[in-house]
């Protein structure tokens, strides 16, 4: 039975990298701990061939001029964890999440699937390097084995079955200890760097050495654990999985070294987090229907004192937001809602993009994070014979853009209210996807109905009454509703929301005016509780 | 392939297609003759010099590229689908795709029963359709009785809640009008969008300059699309392919307008419109239109 393992070196720097990857060429330290005492914990290739090493102190370091110094970020180590194990996710459901930088997966049965075990492991790394991550991947007949591999040979390794001891022998017996979580680390003194010490005295190097060592010497002199570790070495554990379900949880953050006071920066950086989180849905095969941004801001009082921030951009107050007053930051949410489950990065940063300028932060941004909640993505069977439809992300994004332009509330289909009032209905999001079943419609086929044309709000009307009947009509605001009444139909009287404050009562006629050119029907309006004459509309 | 080349005829007031854009269509040889393959044949035929008999060669080899007008290729009619009135579609056979067509006329004449007709026309063949309102004047009631599907209906609601009598504010939503439809034709994929000018002034309609119904035009060739104004007067001018002039008489019960025995109102009903449809332009037929008249009558909710 196959396993492999994917495994992540130096793994922190690997986070950064994956956050920040235009560091990937440069030599970079991540520091930890409070100052003054920060010290450097772990270093890329680049740095370690500078002299830097871990344990170092940052002032020290410091003193490289060529090198980048960073601290260590637990939030981008969480997401690389969550995006290690995404990797896995997408070959098998079988996943042990080993460590933060590891991740083992059973393999059997997917040969059929994904092809041979040197195309499986191939494809993993470079699903891994789609997701920021830069890794090793190694294929065993056993999961320790498969670990081994990983964290001793860079790139792609694939040990045939039976050959374990024989491939793993040229890896140093460090390699044995290097997967200690950092609680066993912490122990003193260690129980691995008492091993290696002994080891080393015997003049044990390699796995090689550790194999051919005979069993019962070496269990007399390191008991069971010595035991463990030749088997290790032998590549002859045996264990079973221990799978764990990813959780569905796609997050991203950025935490600022510097307030950005723009939006055009805040788009590199959303593009950037929306990358990973798509790809990172992709690799589960899920879409979204929920973007929610949340953006950590600078107190607005310290924002108006130290920058001289566009108030063309942030210039609404900061209504959102849960302001706390022992923290001198505030929060700004804003929740993008899809109607269909989408996966474009690009449309959900232009969608992004236009929201924020409808509704900017008002503030200088300090942190940034971006949660998407997963979705099955939609399935549709598309046909040769249906009508042309919008393309739901192409219409989602030109709504966008329309609402910007008339407002939200001013675009989208009609919702006709359980009401008798005159204006009974409501907009509702235009949803442009394709219903494979033909709905009822209450009209009938090539019935002609006429149709009325609404005044909004209704023209306010001077009518002048002879005999108690309607005999003038004339509305100040639109100089054609004007001229005497030809013909009159009504009253009809309706009433409702009587139990409400938002009662109304109103008679309702048909009218026929007559204007300098030509006869018009109207429908004039008596509001019976507010006592003013209105011209609703015109039937036309 | 090189671009088609649009000729319209002044008398026939069509669009032809030169007939050299099917030759650019037509695939080349696949065996190339010897004297191509040695670079011999297909060179330009340049002319050096400046003499005068050169020049009438040259100018005689740029004419003999020219197609003759009894060659002219006749472009492929637009597809006509139903306006949903029976009388409408046999006047105009129907509302061609891919171009604009003008519904004109005053108030009251019929052009938001026609709108709404070919609304719920679309929306019954599975069509998405979308209607940008300049002055917010869609009735969701006439809307539902129309038997239009809401959930294939966009509605653009331009301008503020404020009555356009005022420049400003026509200016505004007229502005927003422009900019929707550029989006929505962009974007693609409607059966029909109309654009409602229906209450604007005809002198702020007739700010829209030329070029923008020039790309509105261009921008729904080839579509499935029926772009479909609503206008007082005509605004788009040679740029709609079909120009349809309505009228209309109030159809009452009970009653006529002219007479003058007094009837109680209450027994009185409105019952429909009586609509006088006439095509004053129309480049869909090859010879020109003749005054054409039909004449039908809508009838209202109530009027059963």
């Amino acid at each position: 039975m196959p396993f492999a393992c994917i495994f992540v070196p130096n793994f922190p720097v690997a986070a950064i990298f994956r956050a920040e990857p235009e560091l990937r060429a440069h030599a970079v330290a991540i520091f930890e701990g409070a100052p003054p005492l920060e010290k450097i914990f772990s270093v890329n290739e680049s740095a370690a061939r500078l002299g830097i090493s871990p344990g170092m102190t940052k002032a020290q370091a410091e003193l490289c001029s060529e090198l980048t110094l960073r601290p260590r970020s637990l939030l981008q180590e969480s997401a690389a964890h969550a995006a290690l194990l995404d990797c896995a996710q997408s070959f098998s459901p079988c996943v042990e999440d080993a460590a933060a930088d590891t991740a083992i997966l059973d393999l059997a049965g997917m040969e059929c699937l994904f092809g041979t075990l040197p195309e499986i492991a191939g494809n993993l790394l470079h699903c891994a390097a789609e997701l920021g991550l830069d890794g090793n991947v190694a294929v065993a007949s056993n999961p320790d084995a498969a670990v081994l591999a990983a964290r001793g040979f860079p790139g792609v390794t694939v040990i045939p079955s039976g050959k374990e001891a024989e491939c793993l022998g040229p890896l140093p017996v460090e390699v044995l200890c290097a997967g200690q979580s950092e609680e066993e680390q912490k122990t003193e003194p260690p129980k691995a760097t008492q091993f290696l010490e002994t080891l080393d005295r015997w003049g044990v190097r390699n796995l090689h050495a550790l194999a051919a060592l005979p069993e019962v010497a070496l269990s007399e002199r390191l008991g069971h654990e010595g035991l463990r570790w030749q088997q290790l070495a032998r590549g002859s554990a045996s264990r079973t999985l221990v799978p764990v379900e990813a959780p569905a949880i796609f997050e991203e953050s950025i935490e600022l070294e510097f307030p950005i006071v723009l939006l055009e920066p805040l788009a590199f950086l959303l593009n950037s987090l929306l990358d990973k989180i798509c790809a990172r849905l992709a690799a589960r095969a899920l879409n979204t229907q929920e973007i929610r941004l949340t953006l950590e801001l600078e107190k607005f009082s310290s924002f108006h004192q130290q920058s001289g921030i566009n108030n063309q951009q942030f210039s609404s107050p900061l209504a959102i937001g849960n302001r706390k007053s022992e923290i001198s930051s505030i929060r700004f949410q804003r929740t993008l809602r899809l109607p269909l489950p989408m996966l474009d990065p690009k449309l959900f940063l232009k969608l992004l993009q236009l929201d924020l300028n409808a509704h900017p932060p008002g503030a200088p941004i300090l942190k940034i994070h971006l949660a998407a909640e997963p979705a099955r993505p939609r399935s549709s069977q598309g046909g040769l014979f249906l009508p042309p439809s919008p393309e739901p992300e192409k219409m989602e994004l030109t709504l966008a853009r329309i609402a910007r332009l008339v407002g939200d509330s001013r675009v989208g289909s009609l919702e006709l209210l359980d009401t008798h009032r005159a204006e009974g209905f409501r907009m509702r999001r235009f949803v442009a996807a394709s219903q494979t079943g033909s709905k009822k419609i209450s009209g009938e086929e090539n019935s002609t109905l006429a149709a009325l044309r609404m005044f909004r709000p209704p023209l306010r009307a001077n009518v002048t009454l002879e005999n108690g009947e309607l005999a003038r009509v004339a509305c100040t605001k639109r100089k054609e509703v004007n001229g005497s009444v030809l013909w009159k139909a009504g009253p009809w009287r309706s009433s409702g929301d009587w139990w409400e404050r938002e009662a109304w009562a109103r008679d309702e006629w048909d009218i026929a005016l007559q204007n300098t050119d030509d006869v018009a029907l109207y429908r004039l309006v008596h509001d019976l509780l507010g006592g003013g004459w209105f011209v609703e509309g015109a039937y036309d | 392939m090189s671009s088609a080349v649009f000729s319209t005829s002044a008398a026939q007031g069509r669009p032809f297609v030169f007939e050299d854009e099917d030759a650019a269509v037509c695939p080349k040889p696949l065996q190339p003759s010897g004297a191509e393959l040695f670079g011999e044949a297909r060179l330009p035929q340049r002319v050096i010099g400046t003499n005068f008999a050169g020049a009438e060669t040259f100018k005689d080899s740029r004419l003999a590229n020219v197609t003759p007008a009894s060659r002219l290729g006749v472009r492929p009619a637009p597809e006509m689908v139903s306006s949903g009135i029976a009388a409408m579609d046999a006047l105009t056979r129907g509302l061609p795709r891919g171009c604009l067509t003008e519904i004109c006329g005053p108030v009251s004449s019929g052009r938001t029963t026609l709108l709404l007709s070919a609304l719920a026309a679309a929306t019954r063949r599975g069509e998405f359709c979308a209607v940008v309102d300049a002055s917010d004047a869609l009735d969701p009631h006439s809307v539902t009785a129309a038997g239009i599907d809401l959930d294939r209906l966009l509605w653009v609601r331009c301008g503020e809640s404020l009555p356009l009598t005022e420049n400003r504010h026509a200016e505004k939503s007229l502005e927003q009008l422009l900019r929707a439809t550029d989006l929505l034709l962009e974007s693609g994929g409607f059966g029909l969008i109309a654009l409602d000018l229906g209450d604007l002034p005809p002198q702020a309609a007739r700010r829209i300059p030329l070029t923008t119904w020039f790309r509105f035009r261009r921008a729904v060739e080839h579509t499935p699309t029926v772009l479909l104004t609503l206008e007082r007067q005509s605004i788009a001018g040679s740029c709609s392919s079909l120009l349809i002039k309505l009228a209309s008489q109030a159809h009452l019960r009970k009653q006529t307008i002219d007479s003058q025995t007094p009837v109680p109102t209450h027994v009185q009903l409105l019952t429909g419109l009586e609509i006088t449809a006439e095509i004053v332009r129309s480049r869909m037929d090859r010879k020109p239109v003749s005054s054409a008249e039909i004449t039908f009558v809508s009838k209202t909710a109530w009027a059963g």
